[in-house]
C-alpha cells in the first residue's frame, strides 16, 4: 500500500541559506513519526511545505502515490493534512464552537447555522473526550483545552495527516497524558501523525518511528524497539552529550533573597514566603496555573503585588515597578521570550544593551563604540550563533534568542536571575549551554530562581525544589529527596503537611 | 536610510516639474513663503510624530492652534469686560508679551501633560483622547472669541515678539530658522540619545520594553508634552503668520498635515518606526504640493484630492519596493 504521503528530497532554499537540502519522509496510516532535530534542523520548514505554506525549491510530494503540488494551505486542507502550529492560530474572542468552524461556517442563506455547527462541534469534543461546552470563549480555556480545539478543528477537516509542532511544550504533565491518549486513539482510528517534539521522554512513550533532521538532511531513523533517548540525542547533535545534571558546587551560602508571605492576584487569599542562597538554584516546580509564574512577576514587578515583603541582601525591594527591581539587582527571564523578553525585530546588540543603556552614554547620548564593544564581547562569551551582532534576533533559533534574554541581565551583573521556563522550544543543545551559564553564574554567588515545567529539568538542575499548588508552596525539597514521585504528589497538593 | 532617500527622490521630481511648469516657483519670493510656511508645519509635525513612533497619536494640535491663537491674542490685547472670565479680569490692560508667550506655550504643554496623563495612567486610547481634545479645543476657542476673528491690530506693547516672528535671519524667514535648529536637536535626541533608543524601544514592543525597565509611562506621556509645547509654539508662528486668528478656521485639518508628513516620511502608525529627517521632507513635499496646486492654477478646490493622491502613490510605491525586496525570511527549525 502507498504511503498516505512520501516526501522524496525536499530542498527549500532562503536567500543565504538552505533550510532543507533533500530530506525524505514518509507518513503510514496509523502511525506516530515523531521528527527530531535541534532548532534550525528543518522541522518546521519540512511542515510547513507540507502544510502548503510555502513551496520547495526541488523534489517531489506523492499523496497516496500521486505525484502532487501543494501549492496552497486550502489544497494542503483538502487534501487531508492538517498543520497544528507551534503558536496556536485560535481567536480568542470565539466560542469552541466557532473555532473549530472558522471559516467554513455551516450557513443557510447566509446566516450562520449555529444549530448544526454545535451539535457537529459538540460530536468532535466528544470523541476527543474534552469535557467542556462548544459555547464557552477560548479565552477562558487553559492553553491544554486550546490545544484540544485545535485538534478537533482538524478532525472536523477530516485530516488524514496530522502534524504536531511542539504541542506539549506548554502542558502540564496531566495535560500532556491527556493529548498522548487523544494521538493514540487518532492513531487506531488510521490517522497519519508527525509529532515533533524536544521532550524525548514522550516522544519515546508515543513514537512507532523516529526521523531525525541536522542541518536540513535527513541524520537517521530509528525503528519502535531502536529509541532510547541516547540514541536520539545521538542522532540530533551527531555525538553524545552529558545528560542535564551537575548541580552549584558553591551551593548553601547566605541567604540572599527572602520572600515573605507574598501574595498575588491570582491567588490573593494565598501567600508564599521563601528564600533563595547566594549561589544556588532554588527551582519552583508544580503544574501550570499553580501560581508560579505570578510569584515571580510579583518579584520582578510587573504583577501585582497584594502584600509581602521581599529583600535583597537585607535590603527591601520596591514592589509594583521592573525598574525598581532592576536597580535592586533582581532581574527576569520571562516565560514569553518572543513578545515580552526581547524586541525580536530588533539587533542582538540593541537587544542586550536596552536595560543598561544609559551606562553606554555619556549625557544621554549613546556611545556607539563602547554599546558595540560590549555587545560584541557579551555575545560572544555566550555562544549566541548569530552571523553578527546587528542580525535580527527574530532570525534566531529559539535557544540562542533565550542566550540574548540572558546575556542583557548578565550585563547588568544581577544579584538574583529569575527564568521563567528558561529552556521551552529550546533544544537539546542550546540546553546545555544554558545550564552551563546558570553554573557560571551561581558559582560567582548569583542566587537563581527557575520556573520550570520540565520534570528532567526540575531534577537535573535544581539544588532545591519549592513545589507550588493553588497558589501555596506545599513543599520545599532538597536535592536529596527530590524524585518525579515527591514533586508530583506535592503538585497536586497531596504533600503531608511540612 | 533608504525611506528618505526614496522620498528625497520623490520631492525632487515633484520640485523640477513645478519649476519647469512654472517659472514663479524658483523665485525668491516664492521660496522664502514657502520655506515659512515649511518652518511653522514642521515644528509641529516632529512633535506629532514623536508622539507616532511610540505607537499613538495626536488629534487635538489643529484646535489646539486656535485656542491658543485666541489666548494669546487675548492676552496681548487690552481686555475687554465683555470677554469671558478670568481673561475679563485684566479689565483694559494687557500682559507683558514674554508672559503672554509663557502662558500660551505653558499652555500647550499642559494640555499635553493632561493627554498623556489620561493615556498612560487612565489607560484610554490615544485616538479617543486626542479626538475629544479636538472638539473641546475647538469648542472653547470659539466659546472664549464669541466666535469672533481675534487680530492683533498694530501690535501695540508687543512689537519686538511681531518682529521676531515674521522676521528673518539673513534673509531666512524665522520659522525655517527655527525648524533648522530643532530639526537638529530633535535628531541628536531621537536618533543619538539614550532618551530616543526607548522612544523607538516602546513603540515597537512596549511590553518587552517595560520588562527591560524603561519607564514606558514617562516616556509615552513625554511625547504628548513634547507634541503640546511644540504645537503652542507653531501656534504662535500661525497667528502672527494670518495676523489674525479666527477661531473656528485656524488650524483646521492641520493635524492631518503632520500626520502625513509623519507617515509619508516612514514613520509606521503601528509604532517604532520613523525618523526626523523623513518626517521634515514629508513636511516639505506637502507644502511644496500645495504651492503647485497654486502655481500651475489648478483648481484650488482640488487641494486636498492633489494631496491625497501623492501620498496615496508614495505610500503605494514604497509598498511595492519592500515587498519586492524582501523574500520570505528563513524560519526554520522548531
Amino acid at each position: 500500500m502507498n504511503p498516505l504521503v512520501d516526501v522524496r528530497g525536499a530542498v527549500k532554499r532562503y536567500p543565504g541559506v538552505t533550510a532543507l537540502g533533500g530530506v525524505s519522509v514518509q507518513i503510514h496510516r496509523g502511525e506516530v513519526i515523531a521528527l527530531i532535530g535541534e532548532n534550525g534542523a528543518g522541522k518546521s520548514t519540512l511542515m510547513k511545505i507540507l502544510g502548503g505554506l510555502i513551496r520547495p525549491n526541488d523534489g517531489e510530494i506523492l499523496i497516496d502515490g500521486q505525484l502532487t503540488q501543494i501549492d496552497s494551505v486550502a489544497k494542503a486542507t483538502g487534501l487531508g493534512i492538517a498543520l497544528i502550529h507551534q503558536e496556536l492560530n485560535i481567536l480568542d474572542n470565539l466560542d469552541v464552537a466557532g473555532n473549530i468552524f472558522l471559516g467554513r461556517e455551516p450557513s443557510r442563506f447566509g446566516m450562520i447555522d449555529r444549530v448544526k455547527m454545535r451539535i457537529e462541534a459538540s460530536a468532535l469534543l466528544k470523541q476527543l473526550g474534552l469535557p467542556i461546552s462548544v459555547d464557552i470563549s477560548l479565552d477562558k480555556l487553559s492553553l491544554a483545552q486550546k490545544q484540544m480545539v485545535e485538534i478537533a478543528k482538524a478532525l472536523s477537516q477530516r485530516a488524514r495527516v496530522l502534524i504536531m509542532d511542539e504541542p506539549t511544550s506548554s502542558l502540564t504533565l496531566t495535560e500532556t497524558e491527556q493529548l498522548l491518549k487523544i494521538v493514540r486513539d487518532l492513531r487506531a482510528s488510521g490517522v497519519g501523525i508527525v509529532y515533533i517534539s524536544h521532550r524525548l521522554g514522550e516522544v519515546k512513550d508515543i513514537a512507532d518511528r523516529v526521523v531525525a533532521l541536522r542541518d536540513g538532511k535527513n541524520a537517521g531513523e530509528l525503528s519502535k524497539d531502536e529509541i532510547t533517548h541516547d540514541n536520539m540525542v545521538r542522532l540530533m547533535v551527531g555525538r553524545d552529550l552529558d545528560r542535564v545534571g551537575a548541580t552549584s558546587a558553591s551551593a548553601g551560602g547566605e541567604n540572599r533573597l527572602i520572600v515573605r508571605d507574598l501574595k498575588t492576584s491570582r491567588y490573593p487569599g494565598r501567600s508564599v514566603s521563601f528564600e533563595v542562597k547566594a549561589g544556588e538554584i532554588l527551582c519552583l516546580a508544580g503544574l501550570v496555573g499553580a501560581g508560579r509564574s505570578e510569584v515571580v512577576q510579583a518579584l520582578f514587578g510587573t504583577d501585582g503585588n497584594l502584600g509581602g515583603e521581599i529583600t535583597l541582601d537585607g535590603v527591601p525591594v520596591p514592589s509594583g515597578n521592573p525598574q525598581g527591581a532592576i536597580a535592586a539587582g533582581l532581574c527576569l527571564v520571562p516565560e514569553d521570550r518572543r513578545n515580552v523578553g526581547l524586541i525580536t525585530e530588533w539587533s542582538v546588540k540593541t537587544n542586550l544593551t536596552l536595560p543598561g543603556l544609559q551606562r553606554y552614554a555619556r549625557a544621554g547620548l549613546i556611545d556607539g563604540k563602547s554599546e558595540s564593544a560590549v555587545a560584541a564581547h557579551e555575545s560572544q562569551s555566550l555562544g549566541v550563533r548569530t552571523p553578527s551582532i546587528e542580525s535580527k534576533v527574530a532570525d534566531l533559533s529559539g535557544g540562542n534568542q533565550q542566550k540574548v534574554v540572558v546575556g542583557k541581565w548578565m550585563l547588568q551583573n544581577p544579584k538574583v536571575l529569575i527564568l521563567d521556563e528558561p529552556t521551552r522550544g529550546v533544544d537539546v543543545g542550546a540546553k546545555a549551554e544554558i545550564y552551563e551559564l546558570m553554573r557560571k553564574l551561581t558559582a560567582s554567588g548569583v542566587a537563581i530562581l527557575i520556573v520550570s515545567s520540565d520534570m528532567e529539568e526540575v531534577l537535573g538542575v535544581g539544588d532545591r525544589v519549592a513545589v507550588m499548588h493553588e497558589g501555596s508552596i506545599t513543599g520545599i525539597l532538597d536535592r536529596t529527596e527530590c524524585s518525579e514521585e515527591t514533586i508530583m504528589r506535592l503538585a497536586v497538593g497531596k504533600g503531608q503537611e511540612s | 536610510m533608504r525611506k528618505e532617500t526614496g522620498l528625497f527622490v520623490l520631492l525632487v521630481v515633484v520640485c523640477a516639474m513645478t519649476a519647469i511648469k512654472s517659472h514663479n516657483f524658483l523665485s525668491i519670493e516664492n521660496l522664502i513663503n514657502e520655506s515659512r510656511l515649511i518652518g511653522m508645519f514642521g515644528i509641529f509635525s516632529i512633535g506629532l510624530g514623536m508622539v507616532i513612533i511610540t505607537g499613538g497619536i495626536d488629534l487635538s494640535v489643529g484646535s489646539m492652534f486656535a485656542l491658543l491663537g485666541v489666548v494669546l491674542t487675548m492676552l496681548l490685547n487690552p481686555a475687554d469686560k465683555t470677554w469671558p472670565w478670568p481673561f475679563a479680569m485684566m479689565n483694559g490692560r494687557f500682559w507683558p508679551w514674554p508672559v503672554a508667550v509663557m502662558v500660551t506655550l505653558g499652555l500647550g504643554s499642559f494640555l499635553g501633560t493632561f493627554h498623556g496623563f489620561l493615556i498612560t495612567r487612565v489607560k484610554l486610547q490615544p485616538f479617543i483622547v486626542t479626538l475629544c481634545g479636538l472638539l473641546f479645543y475647538r469648542g472653547m476657542a470659539r466659546y472664549i472669541a464669541s466666535d469672533d476673528a481675534k487680530g492683533f491690530e498694530d501690535a501695540k506693547g508687543f512689537e519686538a515678539l511681531k518682529e521676531f516672528t515674521k522676521g528673518n535671519l539673513f534673509g531666512v524667514p524665522m520659522p525655517f530658522v527655527m525648524l533648522v535648529v530643532l530639526t537638529i536637536v530633535m535628531w541628536v535626541v531621537l536618533h543619538r540619545s539614550v532618551y530616543g533608543r526607548h522612544l523607538f524601544a516602546v513603540g515597537r514592543n512596549e511590553e518587552a520594553a517595560r520588562y527591560s525597565g524603561i519607564n514606558t509611562k514617562r516616556i509615552v506621556a513625554s511625547t504628548y508634552i513634547l507634541s503640546g509645547f511644540l504645537a503652542a509654539i507653531s501656534g504662535i508662528l500661525f497667528a502672527f503668520d494670518t495676523n489674525s486668528v479666527a477661531p473656528s478656521m485656524t488650524g483646521n485639518f492641520y493635524e492631518l498635515y503632520g500626520i502625513a508628513a509623519a507617515v509619508l516620511g516612514g514613520c509606521s502608525l503601528r509604532g517604532g518606526e520613523g525618523s526626523i529627517l523623513g518626517i521634515i521632507l514629508g513636511t516639505i513635499l506637502l507644502q511644496v504640493l500645495q504651492n503647485l496646486v497654486n502655481l500651475l492654477g489648478i483648481p484650488s478646490s482640488l487641494n486636498f484630492a492633489v494631496m491625497g493622491a501623492v501620498i496615496l502613490s508614495g505610500v503605494l510605491a514604497d509598498q511595492l519596493i519592500t515587498n519586492r525586496g524582501r523574500t520570505v525570511r528563513p524560519k526554520t527549525g522548531g
